[in-house]
């Protein structure tokens, strides 16, 4: 009954233009505007304008839509990873410096094909280190809505804030080869300092993650830590360069490492001096 | 963990989306091949964050990533040098333009980025004011003035060109 003697505001002119007025006020606005030729003129000239753009624009809808917007086209060849790419390649420049160091752990990994990988010991320098990138694959691999802070759909600015952050030139490696696509990342506390945290999830929805940060340890090769229990997450670490890695999953052991070798490979992008040495 | 019926489902409902977004983006970019590009990286960037998107509406969050992507694009031109401004043959030329589409595309063009698109949501995608909201990711009152002020500048625009003419005339 108030509403009947209410005067009506431009949002509800708006709002009657665009259906979303409550029947009441509807009427109340149809009434208002057969005595208000003013607002009565703007609702015409507005809709007029709706009619205009729609005149215009809407015949795309019925247009054949171009080959390259298919979507088994697009899911094919994911083209958007051209750009992340680059900046993945900018990124390894600073990394490649001095990498040599880490190659030796390629041949460890290569002499124990089978798994037959060395457990850390108490006295190993980032047990710890392990033990807080389990904890984080175990508390963020089930998380349903958050996964990460920031999506791969925001890459370079995952990369430089990440970067910025654990205080050197972060990487993400592209798992796609063996199927990992990247959801994104997070800031992480780590035994030393921040840790930067990657996740990858395969079509059918496995988790892996890469946690890494600075260490003051020496480099390591390819670790196996199979988390104790069966079932439970298993992770694969090493440190080069002054960094150290930790890829965990709960898949088996062999795709564990397959995984691992990858991210390996592109993380200690080889130097031509260094394979002598594998 | 997404079973293969709901990558599917939502495969459909990025697929029916695609004439629409199409539509949306050739109003935002008055051109079918920059308009195409920019529904490409719409695409391409919610296939491969689909483990991000949670059960909200496919089609909003559809218009959500082109939106903050065309946001991107528009900055990018921006730095540019050289900006083509809209010509005449442009639009006149279009062999589908009805009269009065030069106009209306002119209209849009005056209009700053955020308004053009809140009055495009709003006209030609028939978005309501939260979901125009929720794309653009704004209070409901931000679209209603955006929405005032770009109807005001389209209609003065309009207005405007048709007084030039009588005056030519």
């Amino acid at each position: 009954m108030i509403d009947r003697n209410m005067p009506v505001t431009e949002e509800e002119l708006h709002a009657y233009v665009d259906g979303e007025l409550t029947p009441e006020r509807f009427v109340v606005v149809e009434r208002w505007l057969s005595a208000h030729p003013e607002d009565s003129a703007r609702v015409a000239a507005w809709r007029a304008q709706a009619e205009s753009i729609r005149a215009r624009y809407g015949a795309v809808v019925a247009e054949p839509v171009p080959a390259r917007l298919a979507l088994e086209r697009l899911l094919a060849q994911d083209t958007g990873w051209g750009r992340w790419r680059n900046v993945a390649a900018a990124a390894a420049i600073a990394l490649v410096l001095g990498a040599g160091a880490g190659w030796f752990a390629r041949g460890a990994f290569a002499d124990n094909p089978h798994g037959q990988l060395a457990q850390p010991t108490a006295q190993d320098g980032f047990a710890a280190f392990t033990a807080d990138a389990m904890q984080a694959y175990k508390l963020y691999v089930g998380e349903v809505r958050h996964p990460v802070e920031v999506p791969a759909t925001d890459a370079e600015h995952l990369v430089q804030w990440l970067s910025k952050r654990v205080g050197y030139r972060l990487r993400p490696p592209n798992l796609e080869s063996v199927g990992l696509k990247l959801v994104g990342g997070r800031l992480l506390p780590g035994p030393t300092g921040a840790a930067a945290f990657f996740m990858y999830e395969s079509a059918s929805g496995e988790r892996y993650t890469l946690y890494c940060g600075k260490t003051r340890s020496p480099p390591t090769a390819l670790r196996y830590n199979d988390g104790g229990t069966a079932g439970a997450a298993s992770a694969v670490f090493w440190s080069s360069d002054d960094v150290a890695y930790v890829i965990s999953g709960r898949g088996d052991r062999k795709q564990l490492k397959t995984v691992a070798a990858t991210a390996y490979e592109q993380l200690d992008t080889p130097l031509p001096a260094g394979k002598s040495g594998g | 963990m997404a079973s293969e019926r709901t990558v599917n489902t939502f495969g459909q409902k990025v697929q029916a989306a695609i004439p629409a977004l199409r539509r949306y983006a050739r109003a935002l970019t008055h051109d079918a091949d920059s308009a195409d590009d920019l529904v490409q990286d719409t695409l391409v960037r919610a296939l491969r964050s689909e483990h991000l998107f949670q059960g909200e509406e496919v089609r909003s969050w559809l218009y959500t990533i082109m939106t903050n992507l065309n946001r991107n694009r528009r900055r990018a031109l921006a730095r540019r040098p050289v900006l083509m401004p809209i010509g005449d043959e442009d639009i006149a030329g279009a062999p589908e333009a009805p009269a009065g589409a030069r106009d209306i595309a002119r209209a849009l063009d005056s209009l700053g980025e955020e308004q053009r698109a809140t009055l495009l949501l709003v006209t030609l995608e028939g978005m309501s004011y939260r979901e125009t909201a929720e794309i653009q990711g704004v209070a409901i009152g931000t679209v209603m003035s955006r929405l005032a002020r770009a109807r005001a500048q389209v209609r003065a625009f309009l207005d405007g060109e048709r007084t030039q003419l009588r005056r030519v005339k």
